[in-house]
């Protein structure tokens, strides 16, 4: 093999710590291409089965390679809608799933598909897919997170009216407000919503469906309707001083700053004092400048935290996580080609903070005030009993440590019900997510994709949701459909 | 001929071959010892015939010669009749029905007939017979015969020869119809006035004891020519026997379904002048159903001759020479064959016939020379040709000259002139009876004659060509994997391991209609051909145009245009799509069908018929070609899949009687890959213009989806050129040479269409599960065309589907190895180690998911379900042990998989019993000793494939099992190629090769051409160890069955039936995935043969391909294998995650490389591999409790204990019928293994020779001795080398410890796997494959010392000497026959002269040959040097360079070379040796030195380094 494993370049810690930009480099061509000449073009590429969207990672790899920018753009098209989101903020699965990560360190895949797509936008080539003829019907998308996005786009494809409905005061959903722009700039999601617009989807956003606009309305006006909210119900510590000023969702905070930056980038029409969910914030701004900042939560949603908490200066910052600390390499428990259980250090932990493995939180301690100025830490253990974790304190350890900013990132649990969805009386899960077959919810007409159907997943999940969701409520309207589905090719007897 | 009863047996599938020769008078003296020597002949060619279970049933044996007029004019007066004089009556010997009645009904209709047509019937005579000795299989059927007489007045002897042709043909026709059960029991042997057959379901000895008329001493003829029958089956048939009545056939047509249907296409237009209208209809139809394939030849050269050619005029025709590149040919001959190939088209196949007419007796050999044909001239007139040498002890100092009959030579006896007619002479009158030059001048239209089109189609931009590529069915990967690397490189590219997707018929994706159609192969009773090295004798000539009435010749037969080869470009199509050239024009039909109408299947019906009727009118519209076109598909109309047009009108055509008429031109979008010309030239389209996928080149190449800078020019000249090199490769691995040949010759099983669809579209191929009608087909057409053509349009369908078929993909193809089930096979083995319970858990998991992705119908056992009804307790079933020793791993080489992985596949294998298998790439003998843990790296299976690398005395000592193999999975009827950079040190050491130089392996076996040489390497192969078994390996296809009971026959102990789709070997991608057929339907037709012919007791039945769970082991029992092989799950075991790169050497698991660094990332272990055995093996165990059976034996072959799961109503599953498959035959015989075969080892000469060396074994003291022998005497020495061996390893004993002499004419194969220590001397000749396998020993011949002719230019030795010698030194004062030192290695031999394709593949050695040469010396020659003396300067003609340079002599050299020289002198007193060492200053000059260029490279590089 030629060449070492080399994903994206990033820019200097301290340089990105200034700034809300994002922190990989512009893509290289050159280096593009090498990376893609490590793709071994399996002739069972575990990479294509790793990715929730099957994208047909050897095919684009060996375009890429021959410097065949347009036709890997094509092949990445035909299966990822939005490679723009994915290429940046997916966890790869799929390199987890290489080949050579059995002995090696795997293909870049991430990157060279962030690459095809920014090079796809430079020269023009991601353009209209506005259908030729429309068919005269509508469907309406509630939710524009990437599964919405992504159903909308594919809907409008087959040549459906499409009209978005969001809560919050701009399109994109977690995109656009979960995700940092050192992460994710926010100009990557408008240049997508450009398109759209240009091709006919139309959005509406600031309008909570319903309750502005009700259930009955929606299926009066639309032919099918198709919910994809997410699941948005943060999950919470049930423990003593939760309601202290200071102990914020990690939700709540991101979304703030998100909100600041966007202001500073000149959008306008932009409320700070609204969250995500278009609910006003009840507690005061949360920032972390010059604070003792307390992650909770050892996941992507805290080390984003992480990295905010980072560039607003905090004092201190300490992501604390109740699991034991992972290995460096892959576990045993999760052999190749599963996506490994190992330690992971992500661009925000690079930038400076603590991390604390095997530690519970027992309470948020406030001051007279009401304000957060410590938590009571407990150090813990595991035993398996039946297969079962069982998770042990050991009280010696109790602690009390000082604290500022407490931030809640132990993840969400259901999409909310109160609302639409019991507006429509849709079939619920034990965990309060969406019943569906096929997309089709207990309700005619009515589907469901993502978060508020599989529960809190990932960006490239809600992607490839959103996609099968569509050819579900084309067949449903049309009888048949053309639109790409993941498993089944257009040729097949069981396409249509 | 029995008829299939339910079962996978299609009497189709037989074959034959034989030993065949004639003795004659030159001066057409009669005698009586004539036939009695012919008849010894026949006896002592014993061994090439076969016999069945019982050893009383032979495959056939018969002498044809003149009447024997003095002898039958005796009989006749006892009878009452008197004959008149010789010539002027003909006598009929006619098999009549045992049964009185129905004979009687018989000669009435005879009596009728005779009387209507003119004759004189004098009388009949009951020909005594005696049938005590004859086995039960013949008795069952033996006929009644009798002699009938005939008288014709007024008539010259062709006349009355006509007539009787006339009367023959039609009142068996009649019989046949009226007379029930006469199809086989009623039959003319012969009808002439000349001549006379005796012939039966007899072995060799049987029969004059069976007819004493022949015995009779006034029985006398100055010819006879016999004939003995190796046939695969034992299914009683008289009639089959041969000498048929012109010929005696050794050899196998493979092109005969085409042949038989061209004859029948022209039968409506056959004229004669020699026969009236009425008669004519009387002789038709020419051939007969049930015939063989030698049968159905006698019969065409009967027609073609009695209409007024000569019998050689005809042998010409049917059996040319190859004359297509051979720019030598006398160019009035090569008119001749070129005016001929616009009459008729080849017969092809490997064919020695002796034919004769009754005043001349001859005998021709095909182009290839596949077969052995010697004879001798003596100086009393008398002319001996046989199989054989030896087959008569002739006096040598009566001999005036012997030779051999070489490739596409004739040989006439002219009885009448009292001479040999030479091959020169005959041929040079023949080919100046007419002027073919002037008739081909004038007439035949090359296409670059014709004028450019004035209507040229322009491209289609990429929206339209997308939908027609749709349409067509194309996908990205074709784009990427077929497409691409065929038109950069000019070649398909290459794959690896396997093909598990599923069938066609089970396969969810729209299929191309070709993916039901399978590629049949050569094996065992016929060689595969090497289209690359042996190019000079392949072609892809075809015609296009009306052909005429074959009876006749004039300058219009040739008006036709003539194709180079069959793919045209778009222009070049155009060009005849629009010809007007003297009246010559071309009609084009639209192939589509109407897709607005409610019933789509009913219009794919009507556009059929539609399509059938406008050729029709055509013809009668006097165009001369027609073209199926595509090209007008639009939003309502869907593309006929061009196969199904093609075969539609072909048979529509040659059922009308009018195929003859018009040539068959197609263009559709539905054309890109090598199989899909090859199904569509197999249906009978002469020229195909993939229009699309032309299209989609020039679009690729604008969208810069093609590596480097080429012009769509450029593409499409690499393309081409990559689909005629597949096509001579399909062509090949058939047997068959010439594209005319192939064309309609329907070289192909079906498999999933229906019984009605198939007989009305492409009748006569085999379909044996049923399958889609045309109601389906349509709908998988509809499929693409809704994509490609939608109702709506919609943005979506922007890109070719993924296809998924040569790599998985998610919304692909679906393939039983995948990312699920390849973690859990590897989790559960690793897993399995430490904790084999949750290891086991873990199988289960793995193995549920194999069968249940297998319930979504991806195999023919997946439509399969247990049927058990006693559950026993699992502690009754035997053992995992006894189970595991049933289990084999597949053959691959060290070479192919790394050092690692064999070595760990061996330890495992030998641990729990199984075994493993060294592949083709020999072993490393440090395997042969045991580890210091006890472990044991020997792969107990050692095969024997047709590179032969590393097959010494030793490496064949060292094994339990002899594997044959005969083909493999991934590419049955293809070689191999190991490029020189593989082949390190080490890998050369094994192989004992050159390191650095490239290996191929040859298609076929050198020594393996039909099913008698296959018995002969068995017997070889079993003298060179005893202790070992001898196993088969076949591929399964149709008349796999057939051609196991053959195997049988020749006495192996086990067979193998691999499937199609497993195989880990690199091969090009059509071949793994066209050509052979699932395990299943091959097993099942396995068992059930052998079951019929009750030899199943007599063989171990092994099978493989894709076996993955307990459940497919089961299966493969109850189908009735009682072993099994798993190669790719080991494999994957260790660590394979089906990267399909093995070819690449880049495996990144160590696995399928030699790559140090990467070998160092191997991470499986025994241990792993021993659990997945062990977790099958307990799976096993668990179905056999639920099915209640103890032990495997029990199970085998009980296929009542399954059944066809319900399929429900799925629109292509619901017409499969699988009862075929799961047929029992109802014989009372064993089921599985229980009889050792008789391998007829126990009195060999061998026996006698190791006593006598006793003192030179035990002490290594010197012993020598002398022998008389003759051709029984077979595989001399190589019982002798395994003792050797045995006790002195590979090193053998000291040059010359052994000395034996012996005279005489030695049998096939002296000298075979001799080793160090031994030396023999034979005074006398001998035959094929001498010198096989010599690894060590000295061979010297010389002829005897009262022999007068001169040695140098007479035969000493056969065909194949020296194939796959290793080490050793041979000195022969004579000539040698074809294929001299072919993969020779490390031999020095020295020879006198030698025939066609001398030293091809050679790798090492070296060869010095003092005389002539014949054509294509040194193909495919990588290493290894060849000193030819170069007399005449004609060398340089007859050698093909493309791998070596021809080169002076250096001085090492010309020390090396007279040496060599002088040991021959020394050794056989040579003459042309003393004449050359004592003119060594002018002489040595005459040599030409043969020095393959990477082996001159490497020893280059060798000298660097040393300096």
């Amino acid at each position: 093999m030629e060449f070492e494993r080399q994903a994206a370049l990033k820019r200097g810690i301290e340089e990105r710590k200034k700034d809300y930009r994002e922190v990989e480099q512009k893509y290289s061509e050159e280096q593009t291409r090498q990376q893609a000449t490590r793709c071994m073009d399996c002739g069972v590429p575990f990479c294509h089965n790793g990715c929730p969207l099957g994208n047909n990672i050897p095919e684009f790899n060996d375009a890429v390679y021959e410097g065949n920018w347009k036709y890997a753009f094509e092949i990445l098209d035909s299966t990822n809608n939005f490679p723009e989101f994915t290429g940046r903020i997916c966890p790869a699965p799929c390199e987890s799933a290489c080949v050579l990560g059995i002995n090696k360190s795997p293909v870049a895949i991430e990157y060279i598909e962030k690459s095809i797509i920014e090079k796809a936008f430079e020269n023009g080539w991601v353009k209209s897919s506005a259908p030729r003829k429309r068919n005269g019907m509508k469907v309406a998308v509630i939710g524009s997170g990437p599964a919405g996005l992504a159903a909308a786009l594919q809907l409008n494809k087959a040549g459906y009216w499409v009209t978005v409905f969001e809560r919050a005061d701009q399109a994109g959903g977690l995109l656009r407000y979960g995700i940092p722009d050192f992460k994710l700039e926010k100009s990557v999601i408008d240049r997508r919503l450009k398109l759209m617009e240009e091709d006919g989807v139309v959005f509406r956003t600031g309008v909570n469906v319903g309750t502005e606009i009700s259930a009955g309305q929606l299926q009066e006006d639309f032919d099918a309707v198709l919910l994809a909210t997410g699941s948005t119900l943060p999950r919470t510590l049930d423990i003593e001083g939760k309601e202290l000023n200071g102990v914020h969702f990690a939700m709540d905070y991101l979304t703030q700053q998100n909100k600041r930056v966007a202001l500073e980038e000149g959008y306008d029409g932009l409320d700070l004092s609204e969250n995500h969910a278009g609910e006003r914030y009840q507690k005061e701004d949360i920032r972390a400048t010059g604070k003792k900042v307390f992650v909770i939560g050892g996941g992507d949603t805290g080390s984003d935290c992480v990295g905010t908490a980072n560039r607003q200066g905090a004092d201190k910052i300490t992501q604390i996580a109740y699991g034991l600390l992972p290995p460096n390499e892959r576990d045993a428990s999760t052999p190749w080609p599963m996506y490994e259980h190992k330690l992971r250090t992500s661009t925000s932990h690079e930038e400076g903070c603590e991390r604390l493995w095997s530690v519970n939180t027992k309470a948020f301690i406030g001051d007279e005030n009401g304000n957060l100025k410590a938590l009571r830490l407990v150090d813990v253990s595991w035993k398996f009993e039946n297969g079962k974790r069982i998770l042990i304190e050991n009280p010696d350890t109790e602690r009390e440590v000082e604290a500022d900013l407490a931030l809640l990132a132990i993840g969400f649990s259901s999409p909310q019900s109160q609302g639409l969805v019991e507006d429509l009386n849709l079939k619920l899960d034990a965990r309060g997510n969406i019943v569906t077959e096929n997309y089709r919810t207990s309700r005619k007409g009515i589907f469901a994709a993502g978060d508020c159907k599989r529960g809190q997943s990932l960006v490239v999940w809600a992607i490839s949701e959103g996609r099968e969701a569509a050819r579900a409520v084309d067949v449903f309207l049309s009888g048949s459909s053309l639109l790409e589905a993941k498993e089944v090719g257009m040729t097949s007897a069981v396409f249509s | 001929m029995m008829k299939t009863n339910g079962g996978l047996y299609l009497p189709d599938f037989e074959h034959d071959a034989c030993g065949i020769g004639f003795r004659a008078h030159l001066k057409g003296g009669k005698s009586h010892q004539i036939v009695a020597d012919a008849i010894t002949m026949l006896e002592r060619m014993d061994h090439r015939g076969a016999c069945g279970c019982d050893p009383n049933t032979g495959d056939g044996a018969g002498i044809l010669l003149q009447i024997p007029h003095e002898f039958l004019y005796d009989e006749c007066l006892e009878l009452g009749f008197r004959l008149p004089k010789y010539g002027e009556y003909a006598v009929g010997m006619i098999f009549f029905p045992y049964d009185e009645k129905q004979r009687n009904e018989c000669k009435e209709i005879i009596g009728r007939k005779v009387e209507k047509l003119g004759f004189e019937l004098m009388g009949y005579r009951k020909v005594p017979t005696r049938n005590e000795t004859l086995g039960e299989g013949s008795l069952s059927v033996e006929p009644w015969v009798e002699q009938l007489f005939l008288r014709l007045t007024d008539a010259d002897t062709i006349t009355f020869e006509r007539k009787l042709y006339v009367l023959r043909q039609i009142t068996t026709k009649l019989i046949h119809e009226s007379v029930a059960g006469s199809e086989e029991s009623f039959y003319y042997s012969s009808l002439s006035t000349k001549t006379i057959s005796y012939k039966g379901q007899l072995t060799t000895d049987q029969l004059k004891y069976y007819f004493p008329d022949i015995t009779r001493k006034d029985v006398i003829s100055a010819f006879a020519i016999v004939h003995s029958r190796f046939s695969t089956n034992t299914f009683p048939s008289w009639k089959l026997a041969q000498p048929f009545r012109y010929i005696a056939h050794n050899g196998e047509i493979n092109t005969v379904k085409g042949n038989v249907n061209w004859i029948r296409a022209g039968e409506a237009s056959f004229y004669s002048e020699f026969f009236t209208d009425k008669e004519m209809q009387m002789i038709l139809p020419i051939c007969h159903k049930g015939n063989s394939d030698s049968a159905h030849l006698d019969n065409a050269i009967e027609l073609l001759h009695l209409s007024g050619r000569s019998l050689p005029h005809v042998m010409m025709m049917l059996i040319p020479e190859a004359w297509e590149e051979n720019p030598d040919m006398d160019p009035v001959r090569r008119a001749f064959y070129e005016f001929h190939s616009s009459v008729i088209e080849p017969w092809d196949g490997p064919a020695s016939i002796s034919f004769t007419d009754g005043k001349i007796v001859g005998a021709t050999l095909d182009r290839n020379g596949l077969r052995p044909s010697r004879y001798w001239v003596l100086k009393d007139d008398t002319v001996v040709m046989a199989s054989e040498a030896g087959v008569l002890d002739i006096d040598p100092a009566q001999v005036a000259y012997k030779g051999r009959l070489q490739p596409g030579k004739m040989f006439v006896v002219d009885m009448e002139q009292g001479r040999i007619i030479p091959d020169e002479e005959l041929k040079g009158d023949i080919c100046s009876r007419q002027p073919y030059q002037q008739w081909l001048d004038e007439h035949k239209i090359m296409i670059r004659d014709l004028p450019e089109s004035i209507r040229p189609y322009t491209q289609y931009s990429e929206e339209g060509l997308m939908k027609r590529q749709i349409a067509g069915g194309m996908t990205s990967e074709d784009l990427r994997l077929i497409l691409a690397p065929m038109a950069t490189s000019g070649a398909e590219a290459i794959g690896s391991m396997g093909i598990d997707i599923p069938l066609a018929v089970l396969s969810n994706q729209s299929q191309h209609i070709s993916y039901y159609f399978k590629q049949l192969f050569a094996q065992v009773t016929n060689p595969p051909i090497d289209s690359i090295r042996e190019r000079s004798i392949m072609s892809l000539i075809s015609f296009v145009g009306a052909s005429e009435n074959i009876l006749s010749e004039s300058p219009r037969h040739c008006r036709q245009v003539q194709l180079d080869q069959p793919v045209l470009t778009i222009k070049q199509f155009d060009k005849l799509r629009f010809v007007d050239y003297e009246g010559f024009q071309a009609k084009t039909i639209n192939t589509y069908f109407n897709t607005n109408v409610p019933d789509p299947a009913k219009a794919l019906e009507f556009a059929l018929e539609r399509i059938c009727r406008y050729a029709e009118d055509a013809i009668y519209d006097g165009f001369e070609i027609i073209i199926l076109s595509d090209r007008a598909i639009d939003s309502d109309h869907a593309p006929i899949p061009s196969l199904l047009a093609v075969s539609a009108v072909h048979h529509h055509l040659i059922r009308k009687g009018l195929r003859g008429k018009i040539g068959l031109l197609v263009e559709s979008s539905d054309i890109w890959e090598t199989h899909h010309f090859a199904t569509l030239i197999g249906y009978g389209a002469s020229g195909i213009c993939p229009y699309i996928a032309f299209e989609t080149l020039s679009s690729m190449n604008r969208k810069g989806m093609i590596a480097g800078e080429f012009t769509d020019e450029q593409l499409y000249k690499n393309y081409i050129k990559a689909v005629n090199k597949e096509l001579l490769k399909i062509f090949s691995k058939m047997g068959i040479s010439t594209l005319a040949s192939y064309r309609g010759a329907q070289i192909f099983e079906c498999i999933g269409l229906g019984k009605t669809f198939v007989d009305r579209f492409f009748t006569g191929t085999v379909s044996r599960i049923g399958g889609l009608g045309i109601a389906e087909i349509a709908k998988e057409c509809l499929i693409r065309h809704a994509v490609a053509f939608p109702k709506i349009p919609v943005e979506s369908v922007k890109k070719l589907e993924t296809g998924g078929v040569y790599q998985w993909k998610q919304r692909g193809e679906k393939h039983l190895f995948n990312p699920d089930t390849i973690h859990l096979l590897q989790q559960s083995a690793r897993v399995g180690v430490a904790d084999p319970k949750r290891g086991y858990e873990i199988f289960k998991k793995y193995s549920r998911l194999m069968n249940e992705q297998a319930d979504k119908t991806m195999t023919l056992r997946s439509l399969l379900k247990f049927k058990g009804t006693k559950a026993i307790p699992l502690e009754e079933v035997e053992p995992v042990e006894n189970i595991l020793k049933r289990f084999a791993t597949g053959a691959m080489s060290f070479g192919s998989i790394s050092w690692e992985a064999h070595t760990t596949l061996a330890i495992a294998m030998n641990r729990i019993g199984g075994m493993s298998n060294s592949g083709e790439g020999g072993e490393d003998e440090a395997r042969y000793t045991l580890l210091p843990n006890g472990d044991n790296m020997n792969s107990r299976v050692k095969q024997v494939a047709s590179g032969r690398f590393g097959v010494t005395s030793y490496y064949l000592s060292n094994a339990d099992e002899l594997q044959i193999k005969l083909a493999q999975g991934a590419k049955p009827g293809e070689g191999g190629q190991l490029p020189g950079h593989k082949v390190d040190e080490w890998i050369g050491r094994v192989r004992h090769s050159t390191p650095g130089v490239g290996l191929i392996s040859p298609p076929p076996h050198h020594d393996i051409y039909s099913i008698e040489d296959l018995a002969q390497l068995i017997f070889d192969l079993k003298n060179a160890n005893r202790k070992a078994r001898v196993s088969v390996k076949l591929v399964s296809e149709a008349g796999v069955g057939t051609v196991a009971s053959g195997v049988a026959k020749a006495h192996a102990d086990a067979v193998l039936i691999a499937g199609y789709d497993g195989g880990t070997g690199a091969s090009p991608l059509s071949s793994i995935r066209h050509a052979g057929l699932p395990w299943e339907l091959g097993l099942a037709e396995t068992h059930q043969t052998l079951v019929k012919n009750k030899l199943r007791g007599r063989i171990t039945v092994q099978t493989d391909g894709q076996i993955r769970t307990g459940r497919d082991i089961v299966i493969a029992t109850l189908l009735g294998a009682e072993e099994y092989g798993v190669a790719t799950a080991a494999l994957v075991t260790v660590g394979c995650i089906m990267m399909r790169k093995c070819h690449l050497n880049t495996c990144p698991v160590g696995v399928a490389t030699q790559n140090k660094e990467l070998r160092a990332l191997f991470s499986g272990q025994p241990e792993h591999v021993v659990n997945m055995f062990t977790y099958l093996a307990m799976e096993v165990r668990e179905i056999m409790a639920e099915l209640g059976f103890r032990t495997i034996n029990e199970m085998v072959g009980q296929s009542q204990y399954l059944a066809p799961r319900n399929l429900g109503d799925h629109w292509k599953l619901k017409h499969l019928d699988l009862s075929r498959i799961l047929h029992r035959e109802e014989v009372e015989t064993a089921l599985y293994k229980q009889e050792e075969q008789d391998h007829g080892i126990e009195g060999v000469l061998d026996h006698t020779l190791i006593r006598d060396a006793k003192e030179a074994l035990e002490n290594q003291v010197a012993v020598s001795a002398e022998y008389k022998v003759n051709n029984l005497n077979r595989s001399i020495g190589a019982m002798l080398s395994n003792e050797i061996s045995k006790r002195y390893k590979g090193k053998g004993l000291e040059p010359g410890t052994i000395h034996y002499k012996f005279y005489g004419t030695a049998g096939q194969s002296f000298g075979a796997f001799s080793t160090r220590g031994l030396r023999f001397e034979l005074e006398g000749d001998a035959n094929d494959y001498f010198g096989k396998g010599l690894c060590g020993a000295e061979l010297v011949v010389y002829p005897p010392a009262a022999s007068t002719f001169f040695p140098s230019e007479n035969m000493a030795v056969g065909n194949v000497s020296f194939y796959g010698a290793t080490s050793g030194e041979a000195f022969i004062r004579g000539m040698a026959g074809e294929r001299f030192c072919v993969r020779n290695s490390g031999a020095k031999v020295v020879v006198e002269g030698i025939g066609d394709h001398g030293c091809e593949y050679m790798t090492g050695g070296i060869a010095v040959i003092l005389g002539q040469t014949g054509r294509n010396f040194a193909a495919g020659m990588s290493g290894g040097i060849a000193y030819v003396y170069d007399a005449d300067q004609s060398f340089a003609g007859k050698c093909n360079t493309e791998m070596v340079d021809l080169d002076d002599l250096t001085e090492e050299d010309v020390e090396i070379l007279t040496g060599l020289i002088t040991r021959h002198f020394e050794n056989t007193g040579s003459d042309v040796a003393r004449r050359i060492l004592e003119n060594r200053s002018f002489e040595l000059e005459k040599f030409v030195k043969v020095f393959p260029r990477d082996y001159k490279k490497i020893l280059m590089e060798r000298e660097a380094v040393v300096a």
